[in-house]
């Protein structure tokens, strides 16, 4: 097996007396979606924010490909090819959908600090934003602004911002929040695809989907990873049942 | 340098101070609850001046000129939030700062149209006007009383947030704004009592200093900025830190002015210290704010 | 074109033809009164970079006019008088010469503003404005208890900076040169806008979360532009000491940052000619009000009280009937 690209080990946060993280000890292998799954208030989000670089653990460590990135902070984590989409689509509403993207583009390219060139003509940074755009679906509606978008448009337009930045791991925060059964059926199709590009972290609620993803889960409870396998030990182990899954069966 | 010098600058600068509190304690109140950037605060000092010095040149009672400018600034105060602010508390802070930018010509121009340019004054009363003698120091005794309604002025914050029905409110409104509406308290009425309460305090804070400075158009601003020092270093929101912010910058600002040039007479002549030091003195309180927000960005109080 | 870009056209012509006009007609003071609205538009078309594009609440921006009319005040005095503006470690004489006072201007505005930024952008939303007043306020101080340059009393320019052959004293000469560096900024400032910088800044302050996970972190973006508002004010704080010939602490005053402010609302936030036509309509009310009572600025403040609460948007909103960013 080769060695994992994101290895978490022992990370502990607290906010006040609530420990959202305690003691999480998390790898991800190139080429594999791990689905990261666990009732309400678990601290998911916590994690991922943590993993990007928004908020500090406590104490444990994050590597990635081989080296500690606790020392860097979130626009870093980013440039070094972690790249998050958000359970709440976060764009700028007042930009159309492809300078949203052409954006990223040119922070993935390093070239931000850019004054003169009107971005309109500058048809290198505009074709690869449709590009991007059309990937995830969207390029149909590149001209309108993204605030005028449909949910499950901004949706696509946060995945076409991530795969501009040509990451080298997805971390995603329940992408199928909100959708309809059809959109959430090209989602995960979409996804499917996208893990030739870069192994993903998933953070999804929606169990269908989960089970026709992923290579590996983890259950988080209060803060803690109780169970790693695959989708059949998962479903097999008789604590997740009685502390997530049976719930829901129920 | 003497230490009996020494201690009149330090009580100079507690008497500055507690005026500064005065100032800050609004401000930051209204900050607290109503999310609402007052740059009139300083009309409203102006405003309670002016009212104390017009009722004590026509009764010749201080404490009558007192009562007149705490009524008069919360008048005021409540009428303004009223008519324009209430409104605005849901906007942006650019609409805020612009509407109360506004409001300071309206304040400043209305009092010049009503009390012309010169300058009114005020007597100190004369139940205050001696002074007072700590051991060799002999202090002005109205000077001491600022300082003594100063410190009442904190405590009764204290305990009208702490121990009160109000404060109860207050406190829930700078917690969270759902929250008082569902305890069923009539928002609208706590916003212009908390408005006008922090109106009333400047207020009294302009019929305070009128006998120690003039009383003129304009008089709220310098003070209004020193109290924006005040409550960025205290932390916004946070009365326990527009006190010790305001204890801070008074001492402060007092202190550098009569010790900088004192200090720099060592390394060079006395000309060029007198004027370096009183430069300097001037930036003094500024560059404390700039230390300590590099320190603690959201202040000294200020929640993280 | 859009109704707005018709707009901002009438407005840059007529500003242009009401200054001929008067010219042609003998009528100096309006002239010079065209002139200042154009200086001031300058003025609030580079405080509308950080205000309006970038969500920057600055109300300190008078620090750096007053800077940019302090490096003309200085460097023209010292020409004048036939001193040495100083002696160490080199010894640099002063000079009358526009061009170098305006880039002296522009420099000094964006060296103050550097870490006057820096410190300010720490925090965000109130904090900032009042800490950015507060950093104007101790340079307003500064200028007024450092004796050298005038103190309280200023510094007069008893000649109107020189500019190649041109007769600077001439008030329509002075209105060309104003107007041509008002066009260079509008123009700057537009590219600035619709460059990859601009579609960071519009970032930084429509979303600097998803900013910040692309890669970017907003306070270097929201840094320049703070640094280049305040070189673009600067730069008009220069010629507005040329136009009085005068530079007092006035214009390093917590007022003028309030009217900068004033003229960005006025016009319409996050419109590049919106501050000019703000600018243009405060110089207007002005004179026009200043006619009528000699307290002005209460009807000013009325009128600015109905422009926040009813027009949102400023004028731009009004005639083109949007009120968002363009």
């Amino acid at each position: 097996m080769p060695d994992p690209i994101l290895k978490i080990i022992g990370l502990e946060k607290s906010f006040g007396a609530l420990k959202a993280t305690n003691g999480v000890t998390l790898d991800l292998y190139p080429g594999e979606i791990h689905a990261l799954i666990g009732p309400n208030g678990a601290g998911k989000s916590t994690l991922i924010k943590q993993i990007v670089g928004e908020i500090r653990q406590d104490t444990g460590t994050i590597a990635f490909e081989g080296q500690s990135i606790d020392h860097l902070d979130a626009a870093d984590r980013a440039r070094i090819g972690l790249a998050r989409t958000f359970q709440v689509s976060q764009v700028a509403p007042e930009l159309s959908a492809l300078k949203n993207v052409m954006l990223a583009v040119e922070a993935r390219e390093g070239r931000v600090f850019r004054f003169f060139r009107p971005v309109n003509r500058d048809l290198g940074l505009t074709d690869a934003a449709m590009a991007f755009l059309y990937d995830a679906g969207l390029g149909e509606r590149a001209t309108v602004r993204a605030g005028d978008l449909s949910h499950g448009e901004r949706r696509q337009l946060e995945f076409a911002i991530a795969l501009a930045m040509k990451p080298k791991v997805f971390l995603m925060d329940e992408p199928m929040a909100g959708l309809s059964p059809d959109g959430s059926k090209r989602m995960t199709a979409f996804l499917d695809k996208l893990r030739a590009t870069a192994p993903i972290l998933l953070v999804e609620h929606d169990m269908e989907a989960v089970f026709a993803l992923a290579d590996r889960i983890s259950v988080l409870v209060y803060g803690q990873v109780i169970a790693t396998g695959t989708v059949a030990e998962i479903r097999a182990n008789p604590e997740v049942r009685t502390a997530y899954l049976g719930d829901e069966a129920a | 340098m003497t230490a009996t010098l020494l201690i009149e600058q330090v009580l100079n600068g507690l008497q500055f101070g507690t005026m500064l509190f005065l100032m800050a304690a609004g401000l930051t109140l209204v900050f607290g609850v109503m999310g609402l950037i007052n740059l009139a605060h300083g009309s409203l000092y102006m405003v309670g001046a002016f009212a104390a010095a017009t009722a004590a040149a026509a009764t010749g009672n201080f404490l009558l000129a007192l009562a007149a400018a705490l009524a008069a600034a919360a008048a005021a105060g409540a009428l303004v939030e009223i008519v324009v602010l209430r409104r605005l508390y849901s906007r942006d802070h650019l609409d805020q700062v612009l509407a109360t930018f506004a409001l300071i010509l309206v304040f400043s121009e209305g009092t010049r149209w009503l009390f012309g340019s010169f300058p009114l004054y005020l007597d100190v009363p004369k139940a205050l006007s001696g002074t007072v003698h700590l051991g060799t120091l002999s202090y002005p005794l109205y000077r001491l009383a600022i300082i003594i309604v100063g410190i009442a002025v904190a405590l009764g914050l204290y305990l009208l947030i702490n121990r009160t029905r109000l404060g109860v409110q207050i406190r829930a409104g700078e917690a969270d704004r759902e929250m008082i509406a569902a305890l069923g308290i009539d928002i609208a009425r706590l916003y212009t009592i908390v408005f006008a309460l922090g109106a009333a305090l400047a207020g009294l804070a302009g019929a305070l200093i009128g006998p120690i400075q003039s009383v003129q158009v304009g008089m709220g601003e310098p003070v209004l900025i020193m109290a924006f020092v005040v409550v960025v270093i205290g932390g916004i929101g946070s009365i326990k830190g527009a006190l010790v912010g305001a204890i801070l910058v008074g001492i402060t600002d007092t202190l550098g002015r009569f010790l900088l040039p004192i200090a720099l007479a060592s390394v060079m002549d006395q000309a060029s210290a007198t004027t370096i030091g009183s430069a300097l003195a001037s930036m003094l309180i500024y560059i404390l704010m700039a230390v300590i927000l590099v320190w603690r960005p959201t202040g000294l109080m200020g929640a993280a | 074109m859009s109704r707005e870009t018709i707009l901002n056209l009438v407005v840059l012509a007529a500003l242009f033809l009401v200054a001929l006009a008067a010219s042609l007609s003998g009528q100096p003071y309006l002239v010079t009164l065209a002139t200042k609205a154009t200086i001031l538009g300058l003025a609030g078309i580079g405080l509308n970079l950080a205000l309006g594009y970038g969500g920057l609440v600055s109300f300190g921006h008078a620090a750096f006019f007053g800077i940019g009319g302090y490096a003309a005040g200085i460097l023209a005095s010292a020409a004048q008088n036939y001193e040495p503006l100083m002696t160490w470690p080199v010894e640099l004489p002063g000079t009358t010469s526009m061009p170098i006072i305006w880039l002296t201007a522009v420099i000094a505005a964006g060296l103050v503003a550097l870490p006057i930024g820096a410190l300010s952008l720490r925090t965000g939303g109130v904090h900032f404005i009042m800490i950015t007043l507060a950093f104007a306020q101790m340079v307003y101080y500064f200028a007024i208890s450092w004796p050298a340059y005038g103190g309280e009393d200023g510094l007069s320019i008893y000649v109107r900076n020189t500019l190649g052959t041109l007769d600077t004293m001439s008030p329509w000469t002075f209105f060309l040169i104003s107007y041509a560096l008002l066009l260079l900024v509008l123009g700057l400032v537009l590219m600035a806008t619709r460059s990859r910088f601009g579609l960071a800044l519009a970032m930084a302050r429509q979303n600097p979360l998803r900013l910040t996970s692309m890669g970017v972190r907003p306070f270097n973006v929201r840094l320049t532009a703070f640094v280049l508002s305040a070189m673009a004010v600067g730069l008009a704080g220069a010629l507005y000491a040329d136009l009085n010939r005068f530079v007092s602490p006035t214009m390093l005053s917590w007022h003028l940052s309030g009217e900068l402010i004033v003229f960005v609302i006025l016009g319409g936030v996050g419109r590049p000619c919106g501050p000019l036509i703000g600018a243009a309509l405060y110089v207007l009310l002005e004179s026009e009000l200043g006619r009528l009572t000699e307290y002005w600025q209460l009807p000013l403040g009325i009128i600015l009280l109905l422009v926040v609460l009813f027009a949102r948007g400023g004028v731009i909103g009004l005639v083109t009937g949007r009120r968002s960013h363009a």
